[in-house]
């Protein structure tokens, strides 16, 4: 009873410095809003290398046009990579989620893969091209896509490396707060990833090879 | 009664962005799908001849397709972060479209009330 006593006193303590926020202060709560703020900053650095790319898109210098040099196929792969790899972060969300740490990383390391994956074939698209004759420095239209493209494929990488990085967490501190705030973080990331491609292939290369 | 309130909120601060389901997930990547398949099969086989028409549907087609992504798997809504990532989604689109839209503008009719030139004009002299 006494014991009881006390702890309504603090209770009461506690209710009268914490009066109507009860769950808006703890550690990292504003973490998610600064790191989506940060990706809505890189949104604008995407939006001028598409604004200079819209510009820049029929200017060939002799050089090769889209439609010759855009293999559709090999884009379309590479977005169902991506697109695939929103799904299974998803599915590490909902593991993480419900405390999963195995499905966690399971899907974790698929949707690394897929990234891997992803990264790869873009390379191999930027080597095709190099060998073809159509680099960086053949014609404005080349600089402004290669400089578009490659910007978002970095941006994989890194998305990559600290997918990586948060593996090797998760194996040695599991599903901690400050991991699952990392992780939701990450996740931001790469749907903003995503959605950045959408505008990638319907606007580079769809719309290149229509033209 | 006041602990047991407290707990979940202060632990289930991580699902901020409202509770995560499968059934979302499952949505968005269908729609997002068929979103990305019909604009890919319309430029490959070329079945709408008309160049323009297929170009606008394209655009239509990505732009319904980023708001799913933006729904379904960011989460933007007005209830996450108490409306402010909503808020400055809908600030920096605004801004990227001035960016876009704006560029191209410009330099559409810079190029389109410049004097003919030839390659030969600017290299030869």
């Amino acid at each position: 009873m006494a014991a009881n006593a006390a702890t309504d006193a603090r209770v009461t303590d506690v209710s009268f410095y914490d009066v109507d926020d009860t769950h808006h202060h703890e550690a990292g709560g504003s973490t998610m809003l600064g790191f989506w703020i940060y990706l809505m900053s890189d949104a604008l650095i995407f939006a001028t290398l598409f604004a200079t790319y819209g510009v820049l898109s029929t200017s060939y210098a002799g050089g090769p046009s889209p439609r010759e040099i855009f293999e559709l196929p090999l884009v379309a792969v590479n977005t169902g990579l991506l697109l695939v790899s929103s799904i299974t972060y998803g599915f590490a969300m909902i593991a993480m989620q419900e405390g999963n740490l195995r499905g966690t990383q399971l899907w974790l390391a698929l949707t690394g893969l897929l990234g891997i994956g992803f990264v790869g074939i873009e390379l191999f698209e930027f080597t095709e091209l190099i060998h073809e004759g159509a680099t960086p420095q053949t014609s404005a239209f080349l600089s402004a896509f290669f400089t578009l493209v490659a910007t978002h494929g970095l941006h994989v990488t890194f998305g990559i490396l600290w997918l990586g990085v948060m593996l090797v967490q998760l194996s040695q501190r599991g599903l901690h707060p400050e991991n699952q705030r990392r992780l939701m973080c990450l996740s931001m990331f790469w749907h903003f990833l995503d959605v950045v491609w959408i505008g990638v292939f319907t606007f580079v290369y769809l719309l290149g090879v229509l033209r | 009664m006041n602990d047991a309130t407290q707990t979940p909120d202060a632990h289930g601060h991580a699902q901020a962005h409202g509770h995560l389901s499968r059934r979302g997930y499952l949505i968005g990547f269908l729609l997002s799908v068929v979103l990305t398949a019909v604009p890919f099969w319309l430029v490959m086989t070329g079945v709408l001849q008309d160049a323009q028409t297929t170009a606008i549907l394209i655009v239509a087609f990505a732009v319904v397709q980023i708001i799913v992504h933006t729904v379904c798997f960011l989460h933007v809504n007005t209830q996450s972060e108490g409306g402010w990532t909503l808020m400055a989604y809908a600030f920096t689109a605004v801004v990227v479209l001035i960016v876009i839209a704006g560029s191209l503008w410009i330099m559409y009719h810079l190029n389109t009330n410049m004097m003919p030139m030839t390659a030969e004009m600017g290299a030869g002299s």
